[in-house]
């Protein structure tokens, strides 16, 4: 039955196009842009963009890390693994923008200090910086270059990305509210279950 | 159930009260001509204008009563202006106690009575580094705690919020330890800046804002001006408040706007004008909020980087 479903989940996404993941993970850029220009962010249009670009940017991250464990329940979707990548790669580095430019407004003192000053601000760039490798080298020909097995372990940068993103949303509210702790145990979760079973556990 | 025949506060305060009955009759004439809500942005007139009140433009009713932090009601900002018409503020009554010579328990009826409510327009510093401008109406906290009577040996007032969860819906989760409380100390609070805000341009204050009756001190970060009161105590100690509870080393007691004293974890140096526009950027944060002319003599002699 469940065996059956992922059959035939597997026969769709082998037939969808990835330019349809592609465009579906852009249209809440274009949507954002939209309400931005229409005044429909609330009173502080500034701080919804912000946070909207890095919640998408996580989700997608949190997505295309989740492609690997699926495949251990026999779901195929690696096909799709780049675009959730890049994409979230996307909204990661305009979520930066909006920082800079919006938030900060472009006042460049203040954010170096914050960049060697608060915690928060450098979890958030170390989780950038640690995407651009990846970002950069996200093509076959990349892949080719720097071969199957160096292309994988440079890309469990990604892994860094993900803990540093969620510690980051963790830390830079007030107070412990749910939502942040619950993005903090869905990477804790997508990265344990990569974790390689003792053997005897195994069978 | 003491006094007031079926009487509601709002029975026995009608609007025209809540207005300066000076500024009314010496204003009547005036404000039938006036071009009333010429700009979105214009505070009403009818009440009697402060000048402690600064002549920056206010935020706009809609960016004052969707954009708030009253964590009774739910932790986003959008949660007070979607979940606080539950709450029920008439009848209200605030219990005054502790070191005054007359306690009790005040109908909200008597607190106004004879209260001299003005306009002020203030600007507000959230400790999250965003700002408005909003024309309060108020009156002084020292009004009230003088027809309390403040005994000589009072050095604190402390403030307690409703608790009422079934009206409350962040009250039901323990996002923080209620009821909330603030407090301030006695000078602070005799502070001629340091107002009992019923409402805002010039309407009643909704229910998302604090309701029927707040604290507001300009100079302090906004959490300071705590919501919904219904306990004013008077003490000889420093009293708890609510943020230093839950982390001592972010929120101080005094928690004074100040540029130069950092949050832990990011910058009070600047602040985002809620209602600015998206490329507006930041303004420098002033010290006090900028009301460090009236109020800085305060805290003469005082590290604020210590006692922040």
């Amino acid at each position: 039955m469940l065996a059956s479903a992922i059959d035939r989940v597997n026969g769709l996404a082998r037939r969808l196009p990835t330019g349809v993941v592609w465009a579906a993970a852009f249209i809440p850029f274009v949507w954002l842009v939209w309400a931005a220009a229409t005044n429909r962010l609330g009173a502080d249009p500034v701080k919804a963009i912000e946070l909207q670009l890095g919640l998408w940017g996580l989700q997608l991250l949190i997505a295309s890390l989740c492609i690997t464990p699926l495949r251990k329940t026999g779901l195929n979707l690696l096909r799709f693994r780049r675009a959730l990548g890049v994409m979230a790669f996307f909204y990661i580095a305009m979520h930066f923008l909006a920082w800079v430019v919006l938030d900060m407004g472009l006042r460049w003192e203040e954010i170096l200090r914050n960049l060697y000053k608060r915690p928060y601000i450098i979890l958030g760039m170390v989780g950038l910086l640690a995407m651009i490798p990846l970002a950069v080298t996200s093509t076959n020909a990349a892949i080719r270059r720097l071969g199957a097995a160096r292309w994988r372990s440079l890309h469990r940068l990604a892994y860094v990305a993900a803990v540093a993103g969620a510690l980051h949303f963790v830390i830079l509210v007030k107070g412990w509210p749910l939502e942040p702790l619950l993005y903090a145990g869905a990477v804790a979760a997508v990265l344990l279950l990569r974790l390689r079973l003792p053997q005897r556990l195994r069978a | 159930m003491e006094m007031t025949l079926g009487l509601k506060w709002s029975d026995v305060t009608p609007k025209p009260q809540w207005m300066n009955r000076r500024q009314l009759m010496a204003g009547a004439g005036a404000l039938m001509a006036a071009p009333v809500g010429a700009q979105s942005g214009m505070a009403q007139t009818g009440l009697a204008k402060s000048p402690y009140s600064t002549d920056a433009a206010p935020n706009t009713l809609s960016e004052i009563t969707t954009y708030n932090n009253f964590y009774e009601f739910g932790l986003d900002k959008g949660d007070p202006a979607r979940n606080a018409r539950l709450l029920t503020t008439d009848p209200w009554a605030v219990e005054i106690s502790g070191l005054v010579d007359r306690p009790g328990s005040y109908d909200l009826a008597d607190i106004l009575q004879g209260a001299p409510l003005e306009e002020r327009i203030y600007r507000f510093r959230c400790v999250e580094a965003w700002s408005m401008v909003i024309p309060w109406v108020g009156f002084e906290l020292a009004h009230l705690l003088n027809k309390a009577g403040v005994q000589p040996g009072a050095k604190y007032v402390a403030f307690e919020t409703l608790v009422r969860p079934e009206e409350m819906p962040g009250q039901q989760t323990r996002s923080l330890d209620w009821p909330y409380r603030e407090g301030l100390r006695l000078d602070e609070a005799m502070h001629p800046l340091t107002i009992l805000a019923t409402g805002l341009y010039g309407e009643p204050m909704p229910n998302q804002n604090g309701a029927p009756i707040r604290l507001v001190v300009p100079w302090k970060y906004g959490f300071k001006s705590i919501k919904s009161i219904v306990s004013i105590r008077l003490t000889d100690t420093q009293p708890q408040t609510t943020w230093n509870m839950q982390n001592a080393r972010e929120y101080g007691f005094y928690s004074n706007v100040n540029p130069e004293v950092s949050h832990p974890r990011w910058s009070q140096a600047s602040e985002r004008r809620v209602g600015a526009g998206i490329f507006a950027g930041r303004e420098d944060t002033l010290m006090f909020n900028g009301y460090g002319d009236q109020v800085a003599s305060l805290y003469a002699g005082m590290d604020l980087s210590k006692d922040f």
